[in-house]
């Protein structure tokens, strides 16, 4: 599972990071998403799917492969 | 379960059918929306729609193709028009009738008006792509109504070169959300940008070009927006025996009777994290909550009670809002970081002992987030907002 952030999209509201801590973080200056693993492993995939459905801009995808 | 139905298309609607999938369901998901287009994302169109700054193409909550993978029932462009319990079944405008065995209602809201022809309002893609193509230099922009999309509006017609009257009825805006202190601050933003706010104005009727205010005033204007809240699309449901009271009232686990469940801008239920009922019209909560009342619907021997902290955020000029919690009805503010003269600071809501908010713009997003976890463990405001002192400017809400 590889994971997609359309960074431009990113409202900063931080709910990645609520809901997949080890694979997002937040930008201090503007609060802008930062993708740490865009291959995140299977334990953290429920996160990652939680991250991006609550995603308020949709920033967020995942493409199976 | 073999059927269940979605009535609702939006962000809320969408969250729940891909929270049904993704949770096993296999059979028959019918997603019913009145508007023509594929579920799209509503913030940016007060923001970056309105501007120019996007195209409506980049609008779309998902891939076609990853809606196309959900394997929907979709029908697009047909309203519900009645629901029957006992059948059970919803009616759509179509003259169909679709059975079901679970029903997720997501219809949400639509935009209160005023008497009059001719003004704009700010829900759909299209309410947005007809004010757009209004604006631009020199031309004057009058906006009913100084809450959040009020403001966001004006800020991006001033953006845009447009000379704009904000008008509101209180005597700060978004005073009785936010607290006066945090409601000034804004005012202050606006009239900096070149805005002519006048607060204490109450709007009788609004037409295309001019507005009429109570003591008979006439304010003209090329365009005219009316931003003064929304209604709960239920009307559908009347006759149904479901109970409507601003918003389809469900309980803590957002059902509105077995089988029956509410997500997003239409649902007022029971958060047992505030113990009191809320309709909460946040783009965050939709689609949290379409993912509870999914799971919910799907697991009835494991429901969870629906107990969210909400999120909002608003952008206004170069200025971004964020904020945690049920602010509405606070007892008392305090600004516990940075300074609001500054625009940089975080602000604490108190509801009886409770912290039961905060709001902050302008520092870092790691600041809010302790906050955040504070509410959702359900602090007492002496134990986060130091016992009696807490820093600069501990007041009294506004009654």
């Amino acid at each position: 599972m590889r994971v997609e952030l359309d960074e431009p999209k990113c409202v900063a509201s931080g709910q990645c990071v609520l809901a997949a801590p080890e694979v997002f973080d937040q930008r201090d200056e503007d609060g802008v998403a930062i993708l740490l693993d865009e291959s995140p492993a299977a334990g953290l995939l429920d996160g990652v799917r939680e991250a991006a459905a609550i995603c308020p801009a949709a920033a967020i995808r995942l493409v199976e492969r | 379960m073999r059927r269940i139905l979605i009535i609702g298309a939006s962000a809320a609607g969408l969250a729940a059918a891909e929270t049904l999938r993704r949770e096993g369901f296999d059979g028959t998901l019918t997603l019913v929306g009145d508007e023509p287009d594929a579920p799209y994302d509503r913030p940016p169109l007060s923001k970056q729609i309105l501007s120019g700054e996007w195209s409506p193409r980049r609008l779309p909550l998902r891939a076609s193709a990853d809606l196309d993978a959900l394997g929907l029932d979709l029908r697009l462009g047909v309203a519900a028009t009645g629901l029957d319990l006992a059948e059970p079944a919803v009616r759509l405008a179509d003259g169909s009738a679709v059975p079901y065995d679970g029903l997720i209602v997501a219809t949400g809201v639509r935009p209160r008006r005023l008497p009059g022809q001719g003004a704009h309002v700010l829900r759909t893609l299209n309410d947005a792509l007809a004010l757009r193509d209004r604006l631009g230099p020199g031309r004057r922009l009058a906006v009913v109504g100084a809450g959040f999309l009020g403001a966001e509006v004006a800020a991006v017609a001033r953006g845009l070169g447009c000379e704009v009257t904000l008008l509101e009825p209180a005597p700060v805006p978004l005073a009785h959300t936010l607290g006066e202190q945090v409601g000034r601050m804004l005012s202050q933003v606006h009239l900096d940008h070149g805005v002519d706010l006048r607060t204490g104005v109450t709007v009788t009727e609004a037409n295309g070009g001019r507005v009429r205010l109570a003591d008979g005033e006439l304010v003209e204007a090329d365009e005219v927006l009316v931003a003064i809240g929304s209604l709960p699309n239920t009307e559908w449901l009347e006759g149904s025996g479901l109970t409507v009271a601003d918003g389809l009232v469900c309980d803590a686990y957002s059902a509105a009777a077995p089988g029956v469940y509410a997500a997003g801008d239409v649902a007022r239920w029971h958060n047992p994290l505030f113990g009191t009922s809320m309709r909460i019209e946040h783009r965050t909560n939709a689609a949290e909550q379409g993912m509870a009342a999914a799971r919910n619907l799907l697991h009835p021997e494991a429901r969870k009670p629906f107990a969210p902290v909400p999120y909002f955020w608003s952008d206004q000029y170069d200025m971004k809002i964020q904020a945690y919690g049920h602010l509405r009805g606070h007892d008392g503010i305090a600004v516990v970081e940075g300074d609001l003269n500054k625009r940089r600071f975080l602000a604490a809501y108190r509801t009886g002992d409770r912290l039961s908010g905060v709001l902050m713009a302008g520092l870092p997003p790691k600041v809010i987030r302790p906050w955040r976890q504070a509410i959702a463990a359900g602090a007492k405001w002496h134990e986060v907002v130091g016992g009696g002192t807490p820093s600069a400017g501990a007041v009294p809400a506004p009654t």
